[in-house]
């Protein structure tokens, strides 16, 4: 039976996250988390794919917090078993280290077909993960995957390369990376909720990978975040209006006169 | 001592090589450095020429008939090659999504840092190169520096400009690697409609969003952009749930930077904001007054697609005539 992976990132729910008014800090720690967009995107379609073909759903999650719930909703919309990779060591991580933290956990689930990922999460939105994981794995990649297709051992995707659509073939075992307009993934019923809690989760720590906590310290570090500001967006915030609408537009296109985007030589 | 030196560019797609070679000239004059351009693929010397003539000291040209169109082996390992021989400090590349699957490729096999997507590049006052990202879908910008090198960055396209035409020409240098195999066959390559690429260029955007509840709607902003000389874009309802569209504004689409961003019946999630955030004027009509869109306006008017619209054709018409 084929056998797919998903990596499921745990991220911060952006559209949740707040804005302390005294320290001007973004509220990171208090912010619900959820399965990254893009990754839930990326399971959507490896159970498609279980229920076009027949296969194995297993997700992969490396995480320096609690990721029960978050997990259980993977189990609960048809993933077949979760592994977690749970250690606070884990907090702060870059994405060689997580991919090298992926591929260890992938290489003791033995043999598989396909890892499907995010194209990036919705989070920290750097993209890397996939692409570092394939090439420590040594497989083929696929990104920015619109269409997937399995076809006896060969795996062919549509590219949603903004300016064209390229369709790519490889033999797998292969990585794909998903983007935001594959499919829409299911919500669970409760009755797939309830038939979850009986799925096994197995959890791991680091030192079970063979990781020990000074490598994760210090060599493997690539990158320092140095600060995270909330960007201040200066707009004039002019509201414009008229008796009626030929005036309101009359109003207007005066104001874009007077700030040059329009009119001149153009006009 | 440092064994890494100076600062290299690479894109495949040629404009995005010179307006990041725009950047790179400028750091490298800070830090007293050489810019390198890196130019794969076959028959391109106009290319190398061209790159040698916009900020690059040097150009690294391979020639090769297997790099005529991009394949990630082919041009990883040639990437891989040049790195490895000649070790640069910093390496640039283009943020195109071939661009960055790249560069994180390329970094793993350096086991080396990326930061994707970078708008600015600065040297600290010790002349360190830190780089800002967006982060939290727009919620944030994080300020990041590398622990090793090379430092590897991608730069999507209109962060930076290209240089003006200089005299000063760079050197060229023809070289041969050896490739790797691909691992990916490309069977087929279908372009986008033409009217809906490259908004990334685009000077002037119309911008539709869930406001426009019927596809015929869409009209009213095809034709102001046609007065305009616009191009026509949409948020990412339009694209995702209602297909009317095969590609979007915002974080996870089309970053732009026009000069002037009118967003039609777009309600302005962070996710949008964060596409748009660099225009120049934002202009936003909106019959919800309470739309977010509002809170990052240059120019608000509350009202109805339906009665605005019709009236800013006619305006901007009659000031066409003048």
């Amino acid at each position: 039976m084929l056998r797919v992976i998903v990596c499921l990132k745990q991220a911060i729910d952006v559209t949740q996250l707040k804005m302390d008014s005294k320290t001007l800090r973004l509220m990171t720690e208090e912010a619900p988390r959820k399965i990254s967009d893009f990754d839930k995107n990326a399971l959507e379609e490896a159970i498609r794919i279980k229920e076009c073909l027949g296969c194995e759903v297993v997700t992969v999650t490396v995480t320096a917090e609690e990721a029960k719930t978050t997990v259980k909703e993977a189990l609960a919309m048809g993933a077949d078993r979760a592994y977690v990779i749970k250690d606070p060591k884990i907090a702060g991580i870059d994405t060689l280290t997580t991919a090298k933290i992926l591929a260890e956990a992938i290489k003791r689930l033995g043999a598989f077909d396909l890892i499907l990922c995010g194209e990036a999460s919705i989070d920290s939105f750097s993209g890397q993960v996939a692409a570092r994981l394939a090439e420590i794995l040594g497989i083929p990649l696929l990104t920015s995957a619109n269409k997937v297709i399995v076809k006896d051992s060969d795996i062919i995707v549509e590219r949603n390369l903004s300016s064209r659509y390229e369709t790519v073939k490889a033999k797998m075992p292969a990585l794909v990376s998903v983007t935001w307009g594959i499919n829409q993934p299911r919500i669970p019923s409760l009755m797939a909720i309830m038939k979850a809690s009986k799925k096994e989760i197995v959890e791991w720590n680091i030192e079970d990978l063979g990781f020990t906590s000074e490598k994760l310290e210090s060599s493997d570090m690539t990158i320092e975040i140095l600060d995270v500001s909330v960007p201040k967006i200066e707009r004039k915030k002019r509201k414009l209006e008229g008796e009626n609408a030929a005036e309101t537009a009359e109003k207007l296109v005066k104001a874009l006169i007077q700030e040059g985007v329009i009119g001149g030589g153009d006009f | 001592m440092n064994e890494y030196k100076g600062i290299w560019a690479f894109s495949e797609d040629h404009s995005l090589l010179l307006e990041i070679l725009g950047k790179g000239r400028e750091i490298a004059d800070k830090l007293e450095t050489e810019v390198t351009a890196i130019v794969l693929g076959h028959n391109v010397k106009e290319k190398a020429e061209e790159a040698a003539t916009y900020g690059a000291d040097k150009v690294y040209l391979i020639d090769n008939p297997l790099l005529e169109s991009f394949q990630s082996e082919r041009y990883l390992s040639a990437l891989t090659s040049l790195t490895f021989r000649y070790k640069p400090e910093t390496f640039l590349i283009g943020s195109t999504k071939d661009g960055k699957a790249l560069a994180a490729r390329l970094a793993t096999r350096l086991n080396t840092g990326c930061i994707t997507d970078c708008i600015q590049l600065e040297l600290t006052d010790e002349k360190k190169l830190v780089a800002k990202k967006i982060v939290y879908g727009g919620k944030g910008i994080a300020t990041i520096l590398w622990q090793v090198k090379p430092q590897i960055a991608t730069i999507p396209l209109r962060t930076f400009t290209k240089l003006e035409f200089r005299e000063k020409k760079g050197q060229i240098i023809q070289l041969d690697v050896e490739l790797e195999e691909p691992k990916t066959r490309r069977l087929t390559v279908r372009p986008l409609e033409v009217s809906r690429i490259r908004v990334e260029e685009a000077e002037i955007i119309v911008s539709c969003g869930r406001g426009f509840e019927k596809k015929e709607d869409l009209a009213l902003a095809e034709e102001l952009a046609k007065v305009l000389n616009a191009q026509v874009g949409c948020s990412r309802p339009l694209a995702e749930d209602r297909k009317w569209f095969t590609e979007w504004i915002g974080l996870s689409g089309h970053k732009v930077k026009p000069k002037l961003y009118i967003a039609l019946g777009i309600s302005g999630v962070i996710q949008h904001v964060a596409g748009i955030r660099d225009s120049k004027v934002i202009v936003a009509i909106n019959k919800d007054e309470n739309a977010p869109i509002f809170e990052i306006a240059d120019y608000a008017i509350v009202g109805d697609i339906h009665e605005i619209v019709p009236a800013l054709i006619k305006a901007f018409q009659k000031c066409l005539q003048k």
